[in-house]
């Protein structure tokens, strides 16, 4: 109750402030810092690292964009937000931007007045459960204890597909991943549910990985991306064309081993126009010509972003599938810097 | 001889309002009165026209939605496809569950915590001590959590029952299965149930009343009333020969054989919890959230309560209970008939708050995953709809009637034990 209240005044107090204030991207500039709103934690995606430096795949789209605006991908103030809180954080104006594992939605763009400026994730709702209950379905859960995510479309999947398929559940709601995994684990609920990305990052923590298993189902469409608050359009253009250089960057064989060499000029026109040496596509954004070189740079291409947090090679070992190039036949697909 | 002249009438001036004493106070008050009004308007008007020119006007058409959303603990029959309102309401039913198990659990360990901390045994008094300082100064967040934890990692998850050798076990002749996703305990069945009333047809309020239940109150109605009369008409006796005729036994039968008659008409037996799949099946399931917040608040303000209690009998003179012993009195009936009847005086009124401040804490259900009222019309409904306004002034309407009525049920008790004056 006291959470909502505050939350609820801010809200009000951020609506009134937000209408007299300038652009988010001036803003932004002048603070000299981004306030970017993360997961209070969810490894291979937004976690702390070892020396508290926040890490992961969310996080790098923080980064490129405090990169391309600011010059400096350090430059960004990392908010927690669980479910619940997340809205209400981005739009009283506490974060500029949520890079939080959010599912596009209708009602969320249209209703609650939001922005996504596209998918930087394409996922789905999985389950998880340990090896030893022996279910192989999805549907043989009827029955089941299921741990949920409260605040979240996995919570609303969920319902529509136990009701669908005639089978009973006992939903656990929790506010966070990390109370999740200690009633799984603690055998509290029998099933986690949630993106199976997320499911694939929580288990890689777990002491033994081995002894649970994602059942084959997914039973949503869960595209992630970053948002923003509605009306803003030059702040959106911002993150958004920030999150296409990347993908445009790997399309293009631009990494960041290479991406001095070819800022220099190369034979490509676009790579050119991306990078800043032909055009003025950073002054239309108003920002200066190189951002997309900065942007790439602070974390490498969306390619590189993904093997370093979640791809094969690390323990969360997530394969590219849908979220390959569209040119390797998956869905990832820059409009053309044009 | 003198003329008696009236005094000059004096005429009501504007100029009296700022400078005559009698009425500059008004003058200010009205002043300030208007000028917060005029603040408040000049906010509200504020709001509106933000939420309007984001597109987010103010309107509640949205509880006619469908909420989408499940709800573990439903004292009514609720399903995703019911609308939002009706998820509130179920919310609010287990607000006050929680709320009304806190408060009789709270005022019984507060009572006899406060008087055993007065105890003349030194032991006891001091443990007394140390539990009231434990949790009155701990927050009740921790104590929620904490309890919460333990329940979850120390006690058996419902597999650890299955198998030839289970790790663990069913209590009390098999009936009783406490785990780590709460305690399952028989249910009361009847085979002969009368049926139920459904009320307010088939909108989003509408629940139903079990004629059981109804019929087992009038039962029990009709015995307490029989049974004050048994005693009402033994004091007579006693007060006309001064014997006191035995009725102990008549005023357990009034209770007993009714209550035992209807119970066999109805066919009671007991539902007992059964492990099919992966939970228990059967059975009433007290989950584990619910025990977790319920036992903390309870604990939490018991600590509170018991120091009411303790300033309620100090405050009673000591003159007080050594007249008591002179007349004969043993210690229990002192406390009974003397001390704790003059001490309720000065305990009702703080235990009113203590009462509010419960159910107010009953808010923080959402950190155990407990879906009150909070966690349904102020959590899953404001983040799936993003009415946050909407929500949390419905809400903060809610626990005022809430509050407003248990203060007003308990100064009502209040004027009954307040010493009365003629």
């Amino acid at each position: 109750m006291k959470k909502s209240v505050i939350l609820g005044a801010a809200t009000i107090a951020g609506l009134a402030a937000g209408a007299a204030a300038a652009g988010t991207v001036d803003d932004v500039k002048a603070r000299g810092k981004l306030n970017c709103g993360v997961t209070t934690g969810l490894v291979g995606f937004a976690a702390p690292d070892a020396n508290g430096e926040w890490q992961g795949f969310d996080v790098a789209v923080c980064r490129a964009v405090a990169a391309a605006v600011l010059g400096d991908a350090n430059a960004v103030e990392f908010v927690p937000t669980t479910g619940k809180t997340r809205f209400t954080a981005l739009a009283s104006g506490e974060v500029d931007m949520l890079a939080r594992n959010t599912t596009w939605t209708f009602s969320r763009d249209v209703d609650l007045k939001f922005e996504f400026t596209g998918v930087n994730y394409y996922d789905g709702q999985g389950f998880m459960v340990p090896k030893s209950l022996g279910v192989s379905s999805a549907k043989e859960l009827d029955g089941a204890t299921v741990c949920i995510q409260t605040g979240t479309t996995t919570e609303l999947n969920l319902a529509d597909f136990f009701r669908s398929n005639n089978i009973s559940y006992e939903p656990v709601p929790i506010e966070t991943n990390a109370e999740a995994q200690q009633q799984y684990l603690a055998g509290a609920c029998d099933v986690y549910t949630t993106d199976a990305s997320g499911l694939a990052a929580t288990r890689a923590t777990f002491e033994n990985p081995g002894d649970h298993v994602l059942l084959p189902e997914i039973i949503s469409k869960e595209p992630l991306g970053p948002l923003v608050r509605h009306g803003d359009h030059e702040w959106g253009d911002v993150v958004r064309w920030t999150l296409n250089a990347l993908v445009s960057a790997e399309e293009l064989g631009i990494t960041s081993a290479n991406i001095d060499e070819m800022a220099a000029g190369t034979d490509n026109p676009e790579v050119n126009r991306l990078l800043g040496s032909e055009g003025t596509l950073g002054e239309m954004l108003g920002l200066d010509a190189e951002w997309a070189k900065r942007a790439v740079k602070a974390g490498g291409n969306y390619g590189e972003v993904f093997a370093k947090n979640i791809g094969e090679e690390t323990p969360i070992g997530l394969a590219r599938g849908l979220n390959a190039q569209w040119t390797e036949g998956g869905l990832l697909y820059s409009p053309p810097f044009r | 001889m003198t003329t008696l002249t009236d005094p000059p009438k004096e005429q009501f001036r504007l100029s009296m309002l700022l400078y005559d004493t009698r009425y500059r106070s008004a003058t200010i008050q009205v002043i300030a009165l208007i000028g917060f009004m005029l603040l408040a308007a000049w906010i509200v008007s504020n709001t509106i026209n933000n939420l309007a020119a984001l597109g987010k006007p103010v309107e509640f058409g949205f509880f006619g939605e469908p909420a989408s959303y499940d709800i573990n603990q439903r004292l009514l029959e609720y399903s995703s496809r019911d609308t939002h309102l009706r998820a509130a309401f179920v919310g609010l039913l287990n607000t006050l569950v929680v709320a009304v198990l806190g408060c009789i659990t709270a005022t019984i360990l507060g009572v006899v915590i406060g008087v055993l901390r007065l105890s003349h045994n030194w032991i006891i008094a001091r443990l007394m001590t140390v539990y009231v300082e434990m949790f009155r100064n701990v927050p009740v967040l921790l104590w929620i959590v904490f309890i919460m934890a333990v329940l979850i990692e120390s006690l058996p998850a419902p597999r650890a029952f299955r198998g030839e050798n289970p790790e663990a076990s069913m209590m009390l002749a098999d009936s009783v299965a406490v785990t780590n996703r709460g305690v399952y305990v028989p249910e009361v069945l009847f085979s002969n149930s009368l049926g139920d009333i459904h009320l307010f047809g088939a909108s989003s309020l509408r629940f139903d009343v079990s004629l059981d239940l109804v019929a087992f109150l009038i039962v029990l109605g009709g015995a307490i009333w029989t049974s004050r009369w048994i005693k009402r008409r033994a004091d007579g006796i006693q007060e006309q020969t001064g014997d006191r005729p035995v009725t102990w036994w008549q005023r357990l039968a009034v209770f007993v054989v009714p209550i035992g008659l209807l119970m066999y008409a109805l066919g009671f037996h007991l539902g007992y919890p059964e492990l099919k799949g992966f939970n228990f099946k059967g059975g009433t399931h007290m989950r584990n959230s619910l025990i977790a917040l319920w036992l903390a608040l309870s604990l939490y303000t018991a600590a509170f309560i018991a120091e009411i209690v303790r300033a309620g009998i100090m405050a009673i003179s000591k003159g007080q209970s050594e007249a008591a012993a002179a007349l004969g009195l043993r210690q229990n009936k002192i406390m009974n008939l003397v001390i704790l009847p003059q001490a309720l005086r000065v305990i009702i009124p703080p235990l009113i708050s203590n009462y509010l401040n419960l159910t107010k804490n009953s808010s923080l259900a959402i950190a155990v995953g407990y879906m009150d009222i909070t966690g349904t019309l102020g959590g899953i409904t404001m983040n799936q709809t993003g009415r946050e306004l909407e929500c949390v002034l419905l809400l903060m309407l809610v626990y005022l009637s809430i509050s407003l009525t248990i203060s007003a049920v308990m100064n009502w008790y209040n004027e009954s034990v307040k010493l009365k004056e003629r």
